[in-house]
């Protein structure tokens, strides 16, 4: 390959690449998320099957990141019909290739069904998961092989970076980021052209800037999407910000838990640089650039931006207090900025399109889309980009199609661990940065945990718990010993040991905790404590009060039983008991041992008749 | 020159100056622990917060670390701070009751008893220590191993050091491990012994009043019933 010298390289190769070809295409998504549902081993299996008859050059295949809708892993697409087959197996090949490869009739079984009219739909665009999502950034995953520069080029990858090298001024650039109203997407959603701007105007030759991909949330994979799915639009954001603050110099902190992520930005920055796309003078704008990686060693605390210049810089990662900012004194001290992987792959449209463009969609102080993870109890699990002031009711029922086996919501937590609980009364807020606070919780990087009417609060609250205090870096007196002792008296609710005045000392606790720590990592950590005392004050009470665990969650305040009148001594649940605590004669009502039994609930879900009794 | 208000008197301290610093310089006292004027700042401890800021902005920093700017209005002793700095030595008690520094500061601050189970640690995770054989030994022989709860102070790999030259400094500055409170209730959560005593300066010493040092009036005012004019009627 050639490096691309001048603006117009560029051009030449994108109108090159954007011929729409009519060949046959299948379209298979392996993120890490559709790999463990078995995508690559149907990507071999399409290669061979391809190969049986003979289509290796008749028929491309190519393979992409996650599309979003990771509940019907593994998918393809088979182009041009686009025929949209879902939960493929390596075996479902044999058939694909030649009913619908070649003989281009679809195969009903693999269709997507409809979860209300239980309708085939052939199309993926028409399923109803898609169809109320605003899909700017992550449309292009389905377009693109992450490992290929050139599939990026054909979807006019890079001319962003063309036009603001060659057209706008660094101010100029910074003006549009700022028109377009972007907040930062990692959590905190402070604007972004304003800490551009903040980073431009700070004294100091040497500039950094930092894309922080350390996504730890639990149940948060929005980043793992986009640097899996197409790692050149993070790249080309950054080249653009480093252009506009003035940096020479970029990182991607990435965390090390993410081995495909890393390898797809890795080579993505390797492709880039063989094109001249990072370097010495890229474009012939006299302006030079290059990223290194640093891969995170898994500590959640590195996402906070001070802890992870910290750790770039080889310490422990550790924040302290601001100011100075880091646009001032950042990383080994010069002014540096960061942004969210999710910020980053926006500035690319931003500037394609226009701060306009971008601002049409959102709310007042919310522009654009956000990607959230939806996860938990619900049926469309997976990645979703909506546009920012959609309803969490719209969010959960018309994207995620509702809760599964018919049960009733109970609570959505936004922003990862340290968001709060959100209950069904409030579910027609509107997803903004100010909206979710106002209610609790926070906007966070977009993990969404959406819980069903089986889930206890207090058990919710206690597993956040464990997670901050193993994951506080411990240097605060008040994050460290506030989590430890928070999760301490919320454990010991859980177990039925909770007392008066439990509540009151947790609520006072958690205020101070919130209070007094150094970092968004302590000052967040009561939300999930505060929320569910909140709106779920009466769940605490009833295990403290009563030492019942309403929703039959918490172990030691449940007892398994067998009611005598339904039991027909089948003797299903003793054989099932891995204690050995059910004994009885057959065909004569069996009895649970209480002493040893250790609420595994196998026998509940053993029993045919409904004679197991869960209190 | 910067200009900042604090407990509402105008100062003015020198740029590079922290809130601590500049209230200290002008004789107002912030409970601290983690802080030693030899050493750089860690913000570890929190008990230097003060209220910056006001209505919805206000917010709490550490005052160690937090450096005094142009215009900033900073309160030492609001309600706010002072509930959240008990809190704070509750936690510190519940950590180590025997050592007489955090007993003292629980005194000072009117702390009468702890909710939370007692550990008899040895250590508060200060870093005093560590900074102190850092930066004025400059052995680095010790420093902060793990996170969160499993947090701890130690050599590398836990085994004697080869830079470690024995001479003391860490058991020096320690805040925990050397001074064991000796009051004169049985080892216990709280001590509380100085609380039973009047602090002189309001009954002979009428002039000095707490300028000179600190003597927790001001905690167990917010603690008690007795109102501003009792107070005030006491003084004169």
């Amino acid at each position: 390959m050639n490096k691309l010298k001048t603006p117009a390289d560029l051009k030449n190769i994108i109108q090159a690449r954007s011929k729409k070809s009519n060949k046959p295409c299948i379209v298979v998504a392996t993120g890490t998320c559709g790999i463990a549902r078995g995508a690559d081993k149907v990507a071999i299996a399409l290669k061979k099957g391809l190969k049986q008859h003979g289509l290796e050059s008749k028929v491309d295949l190519k393979i992409t990141g996650c599309h979003g809708f990771c509940e019907i892993e593994p998918y393809l697409t088979i182009l041009p019909e686009k025929i949209f087959y879902v939960k493929v197996q390596p075996d479902d090949v044999e058939e694909i290739v030649p009913k619908t490869v070649i003989g281009k009739k679809t195969i009903e079984r693999l269709l997507y069904t409809d979860l209300d009219t239980n309708k085939k739909i052939v199309k993926e665009k028409d399923i109803p998961f898609y169809k109320k999502q605003t899909r700017n950034i992550l449309a292009n995953n389905a377009l693109i092989d992450p490992q290929h520069i050139e599939d990026y080029f054909g979807i006019n990858g890079y001319s962003s970076l063309s036009k603001a090298l060659t057209s706008m001024t660094p101010e100029e650039v910074i003006e549009e980021v700022k028109q377009s109203g972007i907040r930062g997407r990692g959590g905190a959603g402070f604007p972004t052209g304003f800490k551009w701007e903040f980073c431009r105007k700070a004294k100091g030759d040497t500039k950094y800037i930092i894309c922080n991909a350390d996504e730890g949330d639990p149940g948060a994979y929005m980043d793992r999407g986009l640097l899996e799915g197409n790692p050149h639009s993070i790249l080309e954001g950054m080249i653009i910000g480093a252009y506009a603050i003035g940096a020479n110099e970029g990182f991607v902190y990435i965390r090390d838990e993410y081995p495909i992520a890393v390898s797809t930005i890795d080579n993505a920055i390797k492709q880039a640089r063989q094109y001249g796309l990072l370097g010495k003078n890229i474009l012939n704008s006299h302006f030079d650039f290059d990223i290194t990686i640093v891969r995170g060693a898994g500590a959640f605390v590195c996402g906070e931006e001070t802890a992870l210049i910290a750790s770039i810089e080889g310490k422990k990662g550790e924040p302290r207090q601001r100011p100075p900012f880091p646009a001032q004194k950042g990383l080994w001290r010069k002014p540096t900025n960061i942004n969210n992987v999710e910020t980053w792959a926006n500035i690319p449209l931003i500037i394609s399109k226009g701060a306009k463009w971008f601002a049409e969609v959102g709310t007042e102080k919310s522009k654009g889309t956000k990607i959230f993870s939806l996860v938990g109890k619900i049926n469309n699990t997976g990645l979703v980009e909506v546009p920012m002031g959609i309803t969490l009711k719209e969010l959960i029922y018309e994207i995620g199609g509702g809760i599964p086996e018919g049960k009733s919501f109970k609570a959505v937590q936004t922003g990862g661990p340290s968001g709060g609980c959100i209950p069904e009364d409030f579910l027609d807020t509107p997803i903004d940065y100010e909206k979710l606070k106002e209610v609790g919780s926070i906007m966070g990087s977009g993990g969404m945990v959406v819980m069903d009417e089986n889930t206890c609060m207090v058990d919710v609250a206690r597993y956040f718990l464990e997670f901050l205090q193993d994951e506080s870096c411990g240097k605060c007196l008040s994050c460290r010993e506030g989590t430890k002792r928070m999760a301490e008296i919320v454990t010991n609710i859980t177990k039925g040991q909770g007392k008066e005045g439990d509540l009151e000392l947790l609520e006072e606790l958690a205020t101070v905790v919130k209070d007094t720590s150094m970092c968004g990592l302590g000052q967040t950590a009561a939300n999930p404590v505060l929320s569910t005392l909140e709106y779920f004050r009466d769940e605490y009470e009833d295990h403290i009060k009563n030492r019942k665990c309403p929703a039959g969650v918490c172990s030691a305040l449940i007892q398994y039983s067998i009611i005598s009148e339904k039991c027909t001594g089948c003797g299903a649940c003793m054989k099932a008991c891995p204690q050995q605590a059910i004994s009885g004669e057959k065909k004569k009502p069996h009895v649970i041992d209480q002493n040893k039994c250790i609420k595994c609930g196998i026998c509940l879900e053993t029993c045919k008749f409904n004679a197991i009794e869960k209190r | 020159m910067i200009e900042l208000r604090i407990d509402g008197i105008d100062v003015q301290v020198e740029e590079g100056s922290s809130i601590l610093d500049a209230a200290r310089f002008y004789g107002i006292e912030i409970p601290t622990l983690c802080h030693h004027d030899g050493l750089t700042d860690y913000g570890a401890c929190r008990l230097c917060i003060v209220e910056i800021g006001e209505g919805d902005n206000a917010k709490l920093v550490s005052s160690c670390t937090y450096p005094a700017e142009q215009g900033l209005t900073v309160r030492t002793h609001s309600k706010r701070v002072v509930q959240a700095r008990k809190m704070l030595v509750e936690l510190l008690l519940a950590m180590c009751p025997s050592s007489k520094t955090v007993q003292d500061l629980a005194s000072a601050m009117d702390v009468q008893k702890v909710r939370f189970k007692v550990e008899h640690n040895d250590c508060i995770l200060c870093g005093l220590c560590v900074r102190m054989c850092a930066e004025q030994m400059g052995a680095q022989a010790i420093d902060f191993v793990n996170r969160g709860k499993d947090r701890k102070i130690t050599t590398p790999f836990d085994i004697k050091s080869d830079v470690c030259r024995t001479c003391g400094a860490c058991m020096y500055i320690c805040p925990a491990c050397q001074l064991r409170c000796q009051g004169p209730e049985p080892p216990g959560d709280v001590c509380g012994s100085c609380l039973n005593v009047e602090p002189v300066c309001l009954e002979d010493e009428d002039d000095k009043m707490c300028f000179l040092e600190t003597c927790g009036w001001c905690y167990k005012e917010l603690g008690r019933t007795k109102s501003k004019e009792e107070k005030r009627r006491k003084i004169d």
